[in-house]
């Protein structure tokens, strides 16, 4: 019989080896899932982990998408990490996401064709302001009303993903598009593009935000008594408000960081790799960057390693959909599996299993 | 001769770094009344688990009339004749009595049966309950009743009773007494734990004091002084608080009329309260927890607000104030809660240095954390109030009760407070740790502070109080001096006789 037990101090090593844990366990089932859909498990696994970054092959095309990827991951990713920490559970960066990129894409197509340097930074904060705006809903009905901020801002995706159908289709199509949905490309409006910094490396402005977004979540975690004050009302709610922390307030800063943060995300992808709106804009990152945020220990520095992975799943799981053709939802089941695993794991660093044969014997060990 | 009834031999139970019994022997006959004394952490827990099933020992034997005895689940521990009163209770707030006792039994009959039943057993023991009345709405007292009648449901040859009158009004103990000397009339036997000496000179014939897990020694309690029994139970000759008579100043915290609308469903609102405290006074409150204590603390500390004028710090309105702004004032305050309310309970003791003494210990500059300041701060309060840790780094959780507590009283007095206001200061903590507890809150009144000491424990009151009021179902009586208060008259207070003479007399 299995009997867990609890530590008197949580556990160290356990809180990094569940990530890594996790992963190993990810490729076992992902493996025993390709072997099911009659795949060559290895294949399958080395594909996704192992040719994007390394084989002659494909490396030259994937491994620059590695940071396109990884930028939005990463920089939704920590700003979900704060709330997550004070215990506020913002759901729906990926309408957050999507409403930043429909008002920086909005401020851009104003001003066209303007060659004005200004347009890029309006866009930038056009872009942060729209995702902060739709978090607001889900803070101000929670602190006025409480309503369950999980499900305000994931029901709120869905209306955004309509005024982006909305936006594609109407106030936003290109009029010289003939018709056709989707906006001008930005990418041909060089005062509204967000190009490649270097070529080759992936890294648009968007890379350069998720870097600063990471330092400046870092240093407000460890170093900031509104870091320390969040931290405190994730883990002891009652020991905050002694503490003079101030609930609504901190649920209005973490739901308007994570928006602002998301919004931006979705900013530098209109801009840069997106091209234009779309209807299909949005592509999942507000919600895959939850799993980073977990995965990477809601740590800045663990979200930088765990969206780098992910961003891997995604480009990996793209080529075995095109070399092997595993069908696309085996890459989100991929992903699932993965936040699934981790999420179990994440007993280990507070208890401990005792293989309970008696009680004597377990004693021993 | 006859085997006794309980026998236990040899008993250890080792936890990973930690051995919690070693070697316990000894017997408890049928119609005794056995005191289990010790400081927290002596093993008195462990063992009575282990009596009732709910750990296995790693060594030693028991023997049940001489039949050995190894229950490995509460339930056969039950079907042996084996019942336990635990500290806290295992009760559903928003169900009643009836439900309440049939959730804790092995083959409840039905409700009505049930209920029949209780009513018989609670009149039998001199324990009035009415089984149709919701949990919710009872005293902490009652809500003793219903599980000692649910255990005695099970007529338990042997009744374990963990430090049962440590939520009592003095007139519930004696009930309580009443019925415990009836059951050792009809043969029955009770393992009582309890730091409370008085009572078990005056109920118990047999004593086994624990210290650090072994027995140290075996007394006749009614033989004994409580001083001795002490000295016994901490192993060192215990220093009794001291102080020297207050010269009262200058009235430091005025609470009139705080009426506060409590936030929890069956918590207690305060109505109308009304008390002073000067510099150099020590206000004790008293009451069953339950009646408005962590309202009070709530509204003193501003986690709570209230109207303005509603308290005065010095003179200032301070009923609309944070906790932030009430402590740069010097009104601090210790909720009794130590665990996810005093301190938070996965962090380490500087980061839970830092909760409170933020901005009063200037540990934080715009905003920014000094963490080396922190963690000087956490070392002051750990070398100056013993706390027994291996460092500041280690999670407050894994502290013990009494040293946690000493961690956090001292994270407050250490900042100088001018109104320090503490609730249960010594609850679940060991004598020693107790008696230094006390006399931190006596020396920081003597160095001009106003103390409000918010306790169940009327001894500890009388001890360090210079005035005394009871809370009761959210009102406060009229403070009155401690020197000249008889027992009886405290009693009344408790009930919410308001002090019946003084009314009479106005």
């Amino acid at each position: 019989m299995l009997r867990l037990e609890k530590r008197p101090n949580p556990s160290k090593f356990w809180n990094y080896a569940t990530p890594v844990t996790a992963v190993l366990l990810t490729m076992v089932a992902g493996g025993i899932l390709f072997m099911l859909l009659g795949k060559n498990p290895f294949e399958a696994i080395k594909l996704i982990f192992w040719d994007p970054l390394f084989s002659e092959q494909f490396a030259s095309y994937s491994r620059p998408q590695l940071l396109v990827k990884a930028g939005p991951l990463i920089l939704i990713a920590v700003g979900l990490s704060i709330g997550f920490r004070a215990g506020i559970w913002n759901i729906g960066a990926e309408g957050q996401y999507i409403i930043g990129a429909l008002c920086a894409a909005g401020v851009a197509l104003a001003f066209y064709p303007s060659e004005s340097w200004l347009v890029f930074p309006l866009m930038i904060v056009a872009g942060a302001f729209g995702g902060w705006l739709w978090a607001m809903i889900p803070a101000i009905l929670k602190t006025r009303f409480n309503t369950n901020e999980i499900l305000v801002s994931l029901l709120l995706v869905y209306v955004a993903e309509k005024l982006l159908a909305a936006a594609a289709t109407g106030f936003m199509r290109n009029p010289d598009g003939a018709g056709f949905p989707g906006s001008r490309n930005l990418n041909q409006y060089p005062a509204a593009a967000n190009h490649e910094l270097f070529a080759n490396t992936g890294l648009h402005w968007g890379g350069v935000a998720a870097f600063i977004a990471v330092l400046f979540t870092y240093i407000l975690l460890q170093r900031h008594i509104l870091g320390y004050h969040v931290q405190l009302a994730g883990q002891a709610p009652r020991a905050a408000r002694f503490a003079g922390v101030a609930p609504a307030r901190l649920v209005v800063l973490c739901l308007g960081l994570s928006g602002a943060f998301a919004g931006l995300a979705g900013m530098f992808e209109v801009a840069g790799p997106a091209r234009q709106i779309t209807i299909d804009f949005n592509a999942g990152y507000g919600f895959t960057a939850i799993i980073v945020a977990f995965l990477g220990r809601l740590h800045p520095v663990g979200i930088v390693l765990a969206g780098l992975l992910l961003a891997l799943t995604y480009i990996g799981g793209e080529l075995a959909q095109f070399m092997l053709n595993l069908p696309a939802a085996a890459i989100q089941v991929f992903q699932g599996m993965l936040l699934f695993f981790l999420l179990a794991l994440d007993v280990l660093s507070n208890y401990r299993i005792r293989l309970g044969v008696s009680p004597r014997a377990s004693e021993a060990v | 001769m006859k085997p006794p009834l309980l026998s236990i031999k040899g008993l250890t139970k080792v936890y990973p770094g930690v051995v919690a019994n070693s070697e316990v022997t000894f017997d408890i006959g049928d119609g005794e009344v056995h005191a289990l004394l010790g400081e927290n952490g002596a093993g008195k827990s462990t063992l009575v688990k282990a009596i009732y099933g709910l750990i296995t020992p790693n060594e030693g034997v028991m023997e049940w009339r001489g039949v050995p005895y190894a229950p490995t689940a509460p339930s056969e521990a039950r079907a042996t004749g084996v019942a336990m009163v635990f500290q806290h209770f295992s009760l559903f707030d928003a169900m009643d009595v009836a439900e309440n006792v049939a959730l804790g039994m092995d083959n409840p009959p039905p409700i009505r049966e049930l209920a029949a039943k209780i009513t018989e057993v609670s009149h039998n023991y001199g324990l009035p309950l009415d089984p149709s009345r919701m949990v919710g709405d009872l005293s902490a007292g009652e809500r003793q009743r219903v599980e000692i009648i649910r255990c005695l449901l099970q007529n338990p040859q042997l009744l374990i009773m963990d430090e049962p009158t440590s939520v009592l009004t003095p007139q519930e103990v004696e009930i309580l007494f009443r019925t415990l000397r009836q059951l050792r009339s009809e043969g029955k036997s009770i393992l009582y734990i309890s730091h409370k000496l008085e009572e078990i000179r005056s109920l118990c014939e047999n004593a086994t004091v624990l210290r650090l897990g072994k027995v140290v020694g075996r007394a006749d309690p009614r033989e004994e002084s409580a001083r001795s029994l002490a000295e016994m139970m901490v192993g060192q000759s215990l220093h009794t608080p001291s102080r020297a008579p207050a010269q009262p100043g200058k009235l430091l915290l005025e609470v009139t009329d705080l009426s506060v609308t409590s936030p929890s469903a069956f918590g207690t609102s305060l109505r109308d309260v009304t008390f002073a405290v000067r510099a150099g006074e020590v206000l004790g409150i008293g009451g069953v927890a339950g009646n408005g204590q962590d309202e009070l603390l709530g509204a003193l500390s501003g986690e709570l607000r209230t109207a303005p004028d509603a308290i005065r710090m010095a003179g200032d309105p301070v009923g609309a104030t944070g906790p932030t702004a009430r402590r740069a004032l010097g009104l601090l305050c210790a909720p009794e809660e130590r665990l996810g309310h005093a301190a938070a309970p996965d962090m380490s003791l500087t980061e839970n240095a830092l909760l409170t003494g933020a901005y009063r210990e200037k540990l934080v500059r715009n905003g920014f954390i000094g963490w080396s300041k922190a963690r000087d701060f956490a070392e002051k309060i750990i070398l100056r109030f013993d706390v027994r840790t291996p460092g500041a780094h280690v999670a407050a959780r894994a502290l013990s009760g009494g040293n946690l507590q000493k961690f956090v009283i001292g994270r407050e007095i250490m900042q100088r407070p001018s109104v320090l206001i503490v609730n249960q200061p010594t609850w679940g903590v060991d004598a020693s740790a107790a008696a230094a507890i006390r006399q931190a809150l006596l020396d920081l009144a003597q160095a001009g502070a106003a103390v409000v000491v918010i306790s169940q424990d009327l001894d500890e009151l009388m001890e360090v109080a210079d005035n005394f009021a009871a809370l009761n179902g959210g009102r406060l009586s009229a403070p009155r001096p401690v020197q000249g208060l008889t027992m009886d008259q405290i009693g009344l207070m408790l009930g919410g006789a308001e002090g019946g003479e003084t009314d009479a007399a106005a």
